[in-house]
């Protein structure tokens, strides 16, 4: 396979497709990734976007992007990624398209979509092999709406319709989907969990999932200032401490075969990332639930411990 | 090939039709009454008589984005739904109407759960009005397949730019075998042009952004009112495309038909399969020698006023029946109509009366209870509150069902 993978930020690629200026909140992690990923994909790419944060990126008559864009509906945007894909390979077939026209179809949704109102969209788009991109910007609870529990929230996360109570001390007492197993049951050619913090880790996935046709997907976990009650300048900071404690683990599933792609040397407490956020301020004050804060720990080891027990070799 | 003549379903029909269209992409999910059109065009794509390709999604919902976003890309679009498939999809016919994007989708009639049921009325069809889609409702195969030509070149038209329904009623209309004759592709052709899309189309060359968000009512007015008037033009470029339509195949379809009614006094106003049964009721009226006619209405949206106005002018009395019912209100045409006539100077009386719900058959007996209604209306100048079409023998039946449920109450 020829691939050039790069080594450091250096090598990022120089190409801007995400121009500045766009109404989302100041230091959105997920726009941080998006504008790596864009970087990766290059410019001649249709995105395909479901309602959520990054909908009011193209508001008339203004858009962001060097890229084509369609807004969908909620639930939908992978058909919609399959009708434009279906449409311009007919086109070129019947020569009414030249070649050199046709573009990435790529979806962009947040997690309320892919985790939930979208997952049969999804599996649809998968299990009929669709030949596109799928971007999930996960910031674990519906943001565009202001914050309210999704399938992707955290355990002990406060959110809008989980608050913290007299009868509810934890906030969410659901854990998180597990979005990419569910994605990798259908056994996509490429799927991977990214960072804004890790955007060499970023552009290599991109570079590989170029290599194969079909479904290449990818969550990102976007710190998300306004509904997370974090500092905007700590974003990249909080995707990182994310890695660090073992909450976010940075992997790569090719046709189902997962390897982790970093990995911590040495782990760092989850409190350190969970003490940061507002919305995991209750677990600190008005007194420390220290049941909840190891049961945040426990299911963190379990996962690695698990992972530490098969043979992975870090890309 | 040549003009052929065959006996086809309603269904095979509209497939017939989308054949000859030279349509680019199917997007499908299956209902009942509306399968056979998929399966018979999915039978044609994989045989390669038919140059397209069609997919299965995952439901309606997707299948009617697919659609639209397929034809944002450029290419000639036509799917098929029914009843609940038609509601789950809801949300998408207003935004793809708002990407003003020309495909055909054919909706065959079947009534709303709850109670779910299989045969037809119109309350699926109707409850997708105001969505920006054309509407054009059918009496038999032959203009079921007519019609999706006729369509496309509606849609297509610059001056429209908007997705098309082209509707027939469930098991009434798509299970009937009917003669029909299949046109000439070369005439086809001639009649409707390969789709080339100027106004929406993705490319790497000319980066485009589609279907967009607004910020603030003044830009989301200019845009809907926008849709409005290209629907409303629609109502020219219908007498153009019909013309044509009528020059080359020799068959003619007005927006509104009139069937009998020139001479007319009394006129009931009906739409798709149940209009045979209204048309047989004339017939038999007027051997009796009661002047009586029918108005179908066949385009639907944009709403044809004038053509409707110049056939109720002056007519003694008007009956419409509705194959629908507006829950709290009562028939939707009803209320269309009255809206329509309310400005004429020389307007007819109007009856409303609500028939056919979920296929129950309107027999020889309601038309005449209907005929006696208008004739008594205009002999007394009273107008009776809407009626639900319903004979004896059915309510006994219906009776025997709630006994058998456990439902009788002592009286
Ligand atoms: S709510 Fe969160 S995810 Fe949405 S734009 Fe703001 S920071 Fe980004």
């Amino acid at each position: 396979m020829n691939m050039t993978l790069i080594k450091s930020i250096k090598d990022l690629p120089a190409e801007e497709n995400l121009f500045p200026g766009t109404p989302t909140c100041a230091g959105c992690g997920g726009l941080l990734a998006l504008r790596h990923c864009l970087k990766a994909l290059g410019k001649k790419t249709v995105i395909v976007n479901a309602a959520g944060c990054f909908t009011l990126l193209s508001v008339y008559p203004f858009t962001p992007f060097q890229n084509s864009w369609l807004y969908t509906a909620m639930a939908c945007a992978p058909a919609g990624a399959q009708g434009i894909r279906d449409a311009l390979d007919i086109l070129i077939k019947k020569r009414r398209l030249d070649p050199k026209e046709d573009l990435k179809v790529m979806v962009l949704t947040g997690d309320g979509v892919a985790y939930d109102i979208g997952l049969a969209s999804t599996s649809g788009a998968l299990h009929r092999n669709l030949d596109f991109y799928y971007i999930c910007s996960d910031n674990e609870a519906y943001g565009n709406t202001g914050f309210q529990s999704s399938g992707a929230t955290p355990f002990a996360s406060r959110t809008g319709t989980t608050p913290v109570g007299k009868t509810s001390v934890a906030g969410s007492i659901l854990p998180k989907k597990n979005l990419f197993e569910i994605w990798r049951s259908h056994n996509p050619p490429y799927l991977a969990t990214i960072s804004p913090s890790h955007p060499v880790d970023l552009i290599n996935k991109f570079t590989k999932a170029e290599t194969y046709k079909g479904p290449k997907l990818f969550i990102n976990l976007s710190p998300c200032p306004a509904g997370w009650s974090t500092d905007p300048a700590h974003s990249a900071r909080l995707a990182k401490l994310a890695v660090d404690t073992g909450i976010w683990s940075l992997k790569e599933a090719i046709y189902g075969d997962v390897r982790h792609t970093v990995i911590p040397r040495k782990f760092k407490p989850v409190e350190a990332y969970l003490k940061e956020q507002g919305r995991f301020a209750h677990l600190f004050k008005p007194v420390r639930q220290e049941d909840v804060i190891r049961k945040i720990q426990e299911m963190v080891d379990q996962y690695w411990n698990g992972i530490q027990k098969k043979d992975f070799i870090p890309a | 090939m040549a003009r052929t003549r065959e006996m086809l379903t309603g269904n095979t029909s509209v497939a017939w039709g989308v054949r000859l269209a030279e349509v680019d992409y199917v997007p499908t999910y299956p209902i009942t009454p509306q399968t056979e059109i998929i399966e018979t065009l999915a039978k044609w794509i994989y045989d390669g008589v038919m140059d397209a390709r069609c997919v299965s999604l995952d439901s309606e919902h997707s299948m009617i984005t697919a659609a639209g976003a397929a034809s944002a890309t450029g290419v000639r679009v036509f799917t098929a739904t029914s009843s609940q498939g038609l509601l789950y999809g809801f949300e998408m016919l207003y935004t793809v109407a708002g990407w003003r994007v020309p495909f055909v989708m054919v909706n065959v009639s079947r009534g709303l759960s709850s109670p779910i049921t299989l045969e037809p009325d119109h309350n699926d069809i109707l409850a997708a009005r105001d969505s920006g889609f054309l509407q054009i409702h059918c009496e038999t195969c032959q203009e079921a397949l007519d019609s999706i030509l006729m369509a496309y070149r509606l849609a297509e038209d610059e001056r429209v730019l908007l997705p098309i329904f082209v509707n027939m009623d469930g098991f009434h209309l798509s299970f009937t075998r009917e003669p029909v004759e299949i046109p000439d592709i070369d005439e086809v052709r001639r009649f409707l042009p390969p789709y080339q899309s100027n106004h929406a189309f993705f490319k790497a060359s000319q980066p485009m952004a589609q279907g967009l968000a607004v910020i603030g009512g003044s830009s989301y007015s200019y845009f809907k009112y926008q849709m409005h008037l290209a629907s409303m033009k629609a109502l020219i470029v219908y007498q153009e495309v019909s013309e044509e339509f009528n020059k080359i195949f020799g068959r003619s379809y007005n927006t509104t038909e009139g069937y009998m009614t020139h001479d007319a006094e009394y006129i009931l106003v009906m739409s798709n399969s149940f209009s045979t049964l209204g048309k047989a009721a004339i017939e038999k009226v007027r051997k009796k020698g009661m002047k009586a006619g029918l108005l179908r209405l066949r385009l639907l949206r944009p709403f044809p006023d004038a053509d409707l106005k110049a056939i109720l002018k002056g007519k003694k009395a008007v009956a419409v029946i509705d194959q629908n019912i507006s829950v709290g209100k009562g028939g939707i045409w009803y209320s269309e109509i009255a809206g329509a006539l309310y400005h004429e100077k020389n307007k007819p009386l109007l009856l409303s009366f609500i028939g056919g719900l979920g296929g129950k058959n309107i027999s020889a007996q309601e038309f005449e209870f209907i005929f006696n209604a208008m004739i008594k209306a205009f002999n007394t100048g009273e107008i009776e509150t809407p009626r639900l079409l319903y004979t004896e023998g059915e309510w006994r039946e219906m009776e025997r069902l709630k006994s058998i449920a456990g439902k009788t109450y002592n009286k």
